[in-house]
């Protein structure tokens, strides 16, 4: 058994849990949230705006199916339109719930402690957002399942040489195994609201989904390892999922896409995009529950700093992009890049380089990244700019590539806008719902953190994450 | 020892207040020779398993299984369907270009390493499991929340109603009761 020295949560002004916490209260704080304290008027009009924008995404896939994928903009040179730029988008904002439960905790980084719950809710939402574009740019989505081997009367089999199929055992294998390490977390949670429930229809529920879970020591020594090894295995997979959606355009001769730097600049991209999204979720959050003990600013500080070394990996990506345009030597290549500063799409590229190279730097500055209002502001405008990212990967490669006689331009349509809405209207209301009806911070963990910086009670410098054995 | 009581008794509950505290009754428990005794806590505390017998998790090696048979059908699939059952030329390549199988192969991995690890942790712990008689004292509805637990059962050899509960109070716990079944 190891150890790890204490070193951050003493040292450093701003404390991961702030002091003068107990068991009981961490416990009664967490659980307040969902079987004491009535929700409040935030919550509500969250909920029915993300209700609203959910009926506009009913209203947009049930006349997508009718009329078929011609009511987007998509069509020759640009046949991967808003709903490639989406899916790539959400899929790269799951990433850091991912990125936080899994790397972070295998990098023995505690102050994850309290963002991974709801950063792992945020992944699960995230990537059922992803998962609908690409269904419903089949066109025929009630035949998605072709998209899987199984044994047909065609005799045929997927391609499986394509990188579009790993991105769907990819997609599929991760949203499988975010679901599994999420729940398997929530299990102690889930058992401490069946014994503090006071409706007995309230105590069955919590107590059907906790499992039967009494915290036996035995039982806690298999779920350490079991947790552990599952974050093992969800942190290559990780990797693993976005450097596959790279490889999507990595694998085509398309200027603009053919290039192999792809892979790993889609992670970081990915994990920039994800960190934004904590932030937006965090802040808001940790007001309207009162949730400031446990995500303090040392947590708004520390996203800071991953975004922008996130960021940074970012702005390398695109400059070996131009640098590359130019080594090759290639007509097509170096076009491709003039076209983009200076084409028609030209607003959108230098948006994304507003966005996603000059605001991260103002995260060099510590004042910046504690203060609350202005990493809200930052982080909305860094997904705003991860967004323009893959607008410009997908449509301005695209829409001038080899034959000027094949150019075109790419308009989106009203249906493209309310489909992307719609998926951020099943983001919040999943979110919220969730925030409502399950713990939003792993109260088992944080009483781990009680422990270690433990209220006055014991010597503090040390810490013995559970997980490390 | 063989009382009527010890039918209706599933054992003897001591409860604490911190993990130092539970954690050494623990070893004073094992010292004294009780084999059939859990302790249970609101979260992990280091060591404590392992102070209450030996114990091996076997978890690891269920992931290792998992994550050979998850690549292994990935690989093979990938080889039946694209070599034998529908061999298909794409660029010119090998019929089985294997670097293009590693994908698959690695998530299919991933996939069963995860599926031992999640289903594997909760049948060896015997879960779900609704009803323990443990639940049947109201205090332990604490033992998820901020107390700490050690129950010898009355099953085990040693066990003895009296002596055994003169045992666990010198142990100095806020309390001693008798788990019903």
């Amino acid at each position: 058994m190891t150890t790890v020295p204490l070193e951050q949560v003493e040292r450093e002004e701003h404390p991961v849990i702030e002091p003068g916490h107990t068991y009981a209260s961490v416990t009664e704080k967490i659980t307040d949230v969902v079987l004491r304290r009535p929700p409040g008027m935030a919550w509500w009009v969250g909920l029915m705006i993300g209700m609203g924008l959910l009926g506009l995404f009913a209203i947009a896939v049930t006349y997508l199916v009718v009329k078929g994928i011609g009511i987007w903009g998509v069509n020759i040179p640009v046949a991967w339109g808003f709903a490639i730029v989406n899916f790539v988008w959400w899929i790269g904002i799951g990433h850091a719930g991912t990125f936080i439960s899994a790397m972070l905790l295998l990098m023995r980084q505690h102050w994850r402690t309290s963002i991974n719950r709801f950063a792992e809710a945020m992944t699960l939402f995230a990537v059922m957002c992803a998962g609908l574009f690409p269904l419903l740019h089949l066109g025929r989505i009630w035949r998605f399942y072709y998209l899987f081997p199984y044994p047909n009367p065609m005799q045929l089999w997927p391609q499986f040489r394509s990188p579009l199929v790993w991105d769907v055992f990819a997609v599929s294998t991760y949203f499988t195994v975010s679901l599994l390490f999420w729940y398997l977390g929530l299990v102690p949670d889930l058992a401490t609201l069946r014994d503090r429930a006071r409706n007995r229809a309230v105590r069955m529920i919590y107590g059907i989904f906790a499992l039967g879970w009494r915290g036996s020591a035995r039982h806690w020594r298999r779920y350490q390892s079991a947790y552990l090894l599952l974050g093992g295995l969800a942190a290559p997979l990780v990797v693993s999922v976005h450097s596959i959606v790279g490889m999507d355009f990595a694998a085509a001769v398309v200027p603009g896409w053919h290039t192999t730097i792809f892979p790993p600049y889609f992670v970081a991209g990915a994990i920039f995009s994800g960190f934004a999204m904590v932030l937006t979720l965090a802040i808001p959050m940790r007001w309207a529950f009162g949730l400031q003990d446990f995500i303090t600013i040392r947590h708004i500080d520390n996203c800071g700093k991953l975004l922008l070394v996130t960021g940074l990996i970012v702005a390398y990506g695109y400059s070996a992009e131009l640098f590359m345009g130019w080594y090759s030597g290639d007509s097509y290549e170096m076009y491709m890049n003039l076209n983009r500063a200076l084409g028609p799409y030209r607003w959108a590229y230098w948006t994304l380089i507003l966005c996603n190279v000059i605001t991260p730097q103002f995260l060099w500055i510590r004042a910046v990244r504690q203060s609350i209002p202005l990493m809200f502001v930052i982080a909305l405008i860094v997904q705003l700019g991860m967004w323009m990212e893959r607008f410009v990967i997908v449509i301005t490669s695209l829409h001038r590539d080899f034959m000027p006689g094949a150019w075109g331009v790419y308009y989106p349509t009203f249906w493209d806008y309310a489909t992307l809405l719609g998926t951020i209207g099943l983001f919040f209301t999943g979110f919220l719902l969730f925030a409502k009806f399950l713990p939003v911070i792993s109260i088992s963990e944080v009483r781990e953190l009680v422990h270690a910086s433990d209220g006055g009670r014991h010597e503090p410098g040390e810490f013995h994450p559970s997980y490390v054995h | 020892m063989a009382s009527t009581r010890t039918h209706t008794l599933f054992g003897l509950a001591a409860e604490f207040e911190s993990p130092e505290a539970v954690l050494a009754a623990a070893r004073a428990v094992a010292r004294a020779g009780y084999r059939r005794a859990d302790a249970y806590s609101p979260f992990p505390v280091d060591g404590l398993a392992e102070v209450l017998g030996p114990h091996r998790t076997r978890i690891p090696l269920l992931v290792l299984i998992g994550a050979v048979f998850g690549a292994c059908t990935g690989f093979f699939m990938l080889v039946y369907a694209n070599v034998i059952s529908y061999p298909w030329n794409v660029g010119g390549k090998p019929p089985n270009s294997w670097p293009a199988w590693i994908p698959i192969t690695f998530e299919l991995g991933v996939l069963f390493a995860s599926f031992a690890a999640f289903f594997g942790m909760f049948a060896l712990n015997g879960l779900p499991m609704p009803y323990h008689p443990v639940f049947n004292i109201p205090e332990f509805a604490r033992a998820s929340r901020d107390r700490f637990f050690i129950v010898i059962e009355s099953a085990d050899r040693q066990f003895d109603p009296e002596q055994t509960r003169q045992f666990l109070e010198g142990l100095k716990p806020i309390a001693v009761r008798e788990v019903p079944r």
